[in-house]
C-alpha cells in the first residue's frame, strides 16, 4: 500500500509562522524540531550547570555552609536528572538525530513528523515541572537513581513530580526512538544500501533499539515506585515485605543502556566529523557497524555491574563482570578506528576536530576506569565514592558533551549559513578541556581515598583536592562565555559559510546552507561513498 | 517524499508533491508494541523475582479462584477471532457485517472488564495487603487499562466503518488493521499473564 500526498490538504502554509517564530510553533519540519531540541537542551544545560556550580561551591569547604544539607540533596538530584534527561539524551539523540538522519537517508522528513513534534513538545513542560518542583515541599532528594527506600521516605511531592517528569521524558524518548528506527529502515532513498549509510545512522539505529527495549522498563518501574509513594503499596518497601534490589535491577536495566543511549550517538557523530577534517575515509566501516551492534547487544546484559554491593550472588557478579569486560572489545575497536582515521590524515586544526580529539582522550580515560569498575574487588572498594563520579563524568561530559560542542562547530555553518569564529572556538576548547580535567581528574584520587559521593560535608583532609576540583568547575562555567559570545556574534555578522565550507561528502552538505524546507530543491542525491576522501588522488596513482 | 509539513512551502508544479512511499505506519506500531511489551516484561520479571525470593507473611492468601479468569481468557480469545472476522468482512466491502463483528468484539471486551471488576470486588485481599496482592493488582490493572483503551478504539473504528460517511473502507483498512494488531497483542499478553499469575 502506498500513500500519496494531497496537495490541497497540505497547502495551508499561510497559517504557519515564518522566520524565528517557527521555533516556537508545533512545526513538523525535522530541521526546526532538531534546533528546538538543541536550544531547549542547551537552556537546561545552563540550569544544570548552575546547579553543578552550586555543588562545587558547597564542596569547596568541608562543612555544609553554602546551603542546607537537604537543599544540597535536591540540587544534586536535579543536576543529575536535568543533565541526563533534558540535556544529553534529547540533544545527542533528538537534536542531531532529527536534523541529520533525514539527510543521511535521503528523505525529506522523518517517518512520523507529527509524532516527532509531539516528542519534542513533551520536553519543555516536563523540564519546567521538574525545575519548579523546588518550590513545592522541596524537589526530589533521592538522586537521579531514586533508589528506594530513600525515595519513599523523603518528602513525597517532589519525588512524585520527579517521577511524572521522567515518565514524560521517557515517553518522548520512546516516540523519538520509534521514529528513528522507522526512518532509517523504511525511509531510505531507493538505491541507498544499509552499508552505505553514514555511521551516525547506524549509531542512531542502535541507540533507538536500546531506547525502545529498555525505556519502557524504567517507565513500569517508576509507576510501581509511585504506587509505593502514593498508595502505600510495598513493592520496594522492605517494611511492607518488598524488595529494594528488584528496583535496582529494573532501574539499571534501563539506566545502564541509558549510558549507551547517551554515548553511542556521540560515537556516530565523531565518526562523521573526523573523516571530514582529516580528509581520509573512515577507517574500518564494517567493523564500526558490528561494534555498534555488539555494544547494543552487550549493553542490555551488563546492568548488574552497578549493583555489586547490593548482595548480588557470586554467579551474578562473575557473569556481569565478564560481560562488562567484553564491552571493552567493540569500544576499543572503535577507538582504534578513529585513531587510524586520523593517522596520516591531512588534519586541519579547528574547533570541531579539537573537541573531537578531546573526546578521544577523555573517553579513553573514562573507558579504562569503566573496565576497572567492572572488576568486583575494585568496585567494592570504590563503590559510591568520588571515583564513580569521576568515571561517569569522563564518559558523559568528557565524552558526549565534548562531541556535542564539536558537532555544533561542525554543523553550525550548515544550519545557519554562517561560520563560527575559530579563535573564540579554540579558546572555548582550551578552557573547557583544562577546566574539565582539573575538575574531574582529582576526583579519582578522592574516591580511591574514600570520599563518599552525594554528601555535603566531608573529612577536612580532602579539602585541598576538592578546591582544585572546584577551580576546574569554575573554569568550566567560564568556558560557556566565549561559546555564547561566539554563537551570538557569528549569527549576527559571521563569515558566510557557503554550501560546503568543509568540502565534506555526506549528503547534508550537498544542499544549500541553510537547507530549504524540503531539504533538496530537486531529487535527493544518492551518496554511495559518504567517506570517499582522497579517492581521486589514489586513483591517479 | 512523504508527509509534507503544512508549514512547508509547496512550489507549484513541483513533482515531489506527487511522490509516494511505502506505508510504514504498521512498522511504527509494531515497534511501539515491542516497547509496550517490554513494560509488561519488566512487570513479569519483577513478579517472578518476588515469587522466588520474597516469602509472603504467614496467612497471606495465595490461591486464586480460576473460573473467572478462565472465562476471561476464553472471552479474549474469542474476541480475537471476531475481530479477524470484522477485517475479513471489510475487505469484501461488507461494511455492515464488519460493523456487527466489531460491536461483538467491543462487547466481549466490556464483558471482560466487568468480569475483571467482579473478580476485584470478590477477592479476599486489597491493594496494600501484601506484596503478592500489590503485584496482582498492578499487573491485571495495567492490562485492564490496555483492554479499556482497546475497547474504546474498537468502538471508534466501529463508528467509522458505518456505511454512509464512514472513513473505514476496503481501501482504507489501516485503522482497523492497527487496532486489530493491538488487540491481538493485548490478548497475547493476557495469555502470558494468565499462565504466570494464575497457573504457576
Amino acid at each position: 500500500m502506498t500513500i500519496s500526498i494531497d496537495p490541497q490538504k497540505t497547502n495551508n502554509e499561510s497559517l504557519q509562522p515564518k522566520g524565528w517564530l517557527r521555533y516556537f510553533s508545533f512545526s513538523l519540519d525535522h530541521k526546526v524540531i532538531g534546533i528546538q531540541y538543541l536550544v531547549c537542551g542547551f537552556l537546561f544545560y545552563l540550569i544544570g550547570g548552575t546547579l553543578a556550580s552550586a555543588i562545587r561551591i558547597e564542596l569547596a569547604s568541608p562543612m555544609s555552609d553554602f546551603m542546607p544539607r537537604d537543599v544540597y540533596n535536591q540540587v544534586l538530584t536535579l543536576h543529575g536528572t536535568i543533565m541526563i534527561f533534558l540535556w544529553i539524551v534529547p540533544v545527542v539523540n533528538g537534536a542531531f538525530g532529527n536534523y541529520l538522519i533525514p539527510f543521511y537517508v535521503g528523505a525529506r522528513d522523518m517517518a512520523f513528523p507529527r509524532l516527532n513534534a509531539v516528542a519534542f513538545w513533551l520536553i519543555p513542560p516536563s523540564g519546567l515541572m521538574l525545575v519548579a518542583s523546588y518550590f513545592v515541599e522541596g524537589a526530589a532528594q533521592a538522586g537521579w537513581t531514586a533508589y528506594p527506600p530513600l525515595s519513599i521516605t523523603t518528602p513525597q511531592s517532589g519525588q512524585i513530580i520527579w517521577i511524572l517528569s521522567v515518565l514524560l521524558l521517557g515517553g518522548s524518548s520512546i516516540f523519538g526512538g520509534i521514529n528513528f528506527i522507522a526512518t532509517i529502515i523504511k525511509l531510505r532513498r531507493p538505491g541507498l544500501k544499509l552499508m552505505q549509510l553514514p555511521m551516525y545512522c547506524w549509531a542512531m539505529l542502535g541507540t533507538s533499539l536500546l531506547v525502545v527495549l529498555s525505556t519502557p522498563v524504567l517507565a513500569g518501574t517508576l509507576i510501581l515506585l509511585s504506587f509505593d509513594i502514593i498508595a502505600n503499596t510495598g513493592f520496594f518497601n522492605p517494611v511492607l515485605g518488598g524488595n529494594v534490589v528488584v528496583y535496582q535491577h529494573l532501574f539499571w536495566f534501563y539506566s545502564h543502556p541509558a549510558v549507551y543511549i547517551m554515548v553511542l550517538p556521540a560515537f556516530g557523530l565523531v565518526s562523521e566529523i573526523l573523516p571530514v577534517h582529516a580528509r581520509k575515509p573512515l577507517f574500518g566501516y564494517t567493523t564500526m557497524v558490528f561494534s555498534i551492534m555488539g555494544i547494543v547487544v552487550l549493553g542490555l546484559v551488563v546492568w548488574a555491574h552497578h549493583m555489586f554491593t547490593s548482595g548480588t550472588p557470586p554467579w551474578m557478579r562473575l557473569f556481569f563482570t565478564i560481560a562488562t569486560a567484553f564491552i571493552a572489545v567493540p569500544t576499543g575497536i572503535k577507538f582504534f578506528n578513529w585513531v587510524a582515521t586520523l593517522w596520516g590524515g591531512k588534519i586541519s586544526i579547528n574547533s570541531a576536530i579539537l573537541f573531537s580529539c578531546g573526546f578521544i582522550i577523555n573517553f579513553v580515560f573514562g573507558g579504562i576506569t569503566g573496565v576497572a569498575l567492572a572488576q568486583v574487588p575494585f568496585d567494592i572498594h570504590v563503590h559510591d565514592t568520588y571515583f564513580v563520579v569521576a568515571h561517569f563524568h569522563y564518559i558523559v561530559y568528557g565524552g558526549t558533551v565534548f562531541i556535542i560542542f564539536s558537532s555544533i562547530y561542525h554543523w553550525f555553518p550548515k544550519v545557519t549559513g554562517k561560520m563560527l569564529n575559530e579563535k573564540l572556538g579554540i579558546l572555548h576548547f582550551i578552557i573547557t578541556f583544562i577546566g574539565f580535567n582539573l575538575c574531574f581528574a582529582p576526583q579519582h584520587w578522592l574516591g580511591l581515598n574514600g570520599m563518599p559521593r552525594r554528601v555535603a560535608e566531608y573529612d577536612p583532609q580532602f579539602q585541598f583536592v576538592n578546591q582544585i576540583s572546584s577551580l576546574g568547575a569554575l573554569l568550566m562555567a567560564i568556558s560557556t562565555i566565549p561559546f555564547l559570545i561566539n554563537v551570538f556574534l557569528s549569527l549576527r555578522n559571521g563569515k558566510d559559510a557557503g554550501d560546503n565550507p568543509w568540502n565534506a561528502l555526506t549528503p547534508e552538505w550537498l544542499t544549500s546552507s541553510p537547507p530549504p524546507v524540503e531539504n533538496w530543491e530537486g531529487e535527493a542525491p544518492l551518496v554511495e561513498e559518504p567517506y570517499g576522501y582522497g579517492k581521486e588522488i589514489s586513483e591517479q596513482k | 517524499m512523504t508527509t509534507l509539513d503544512s508549514s512547508k512551502e509547496i512550489q507549484k508544479n513541483n513533482s515531489e508533491v506527487n511522490e509516494t512511499h511505502e506505508d510504514f505506519r504498521m512498522f511504527g506500531l509494531i515497534t511501539f508494541l515491542i516497547a509496550d511489551g517490554m513494560t509488561f516484561a519488566g512487570f513479569f520479571a519483577a513478579y517472578l523475582t518476588y515469587k522466588a525470593v520474597n516469602p509472603l507473611p504467614d496467612g497471606a492468601i495465595y490461591e486464586l479462584e480460576l473460573p473467572i479468569p478462565t472465562l476471561n481468557t476464553i472471552l479474549l480469545l474469542v474476541s480475537s477471532v471476531t475481530f479477524h472476522k470484522a477485517g475479513k468482512a471489510l475487505l469484501k466491502d461488507k461494511n455492515s457485517d464488519s460493523q456487527k463483528w466489531l460491536f461483538i468484539t467491543a462487547f466481549l471486551g466490556i464483558i471482560f472488564l466487568i468480569c475483571q471488576l467482579f473478580e476485584y470486588f470478590h477477592l479476599p485481599f486489597g491493594l496494600t495487603d501484601n506484596l503478592f496482592a500489590s503485584t496482582f493488582y498492578a499487573l491485571t490493572g495495567f492490562h485492564g487499562l490496555h483492554v479499556t483503551l482497546g475497547t474504546l478504539m474498537i468502538l471508534i473504528i466501529a463508528w467509522q466503518s458505518r456505511i454512509n460517511g464512514g472513513r473505514l473502507t476496503s481501501q482504507n483498512m489501516f485503522p482497523l488493521e492497527a487496532v486489530e494488531l493491538y488487540w491481538h497483542f493485548v490478548d497475547g499478553i493476557w495469555v502470558i499473564l494468565f499462565i504466570i499469575l494464575y497457573l504457576l
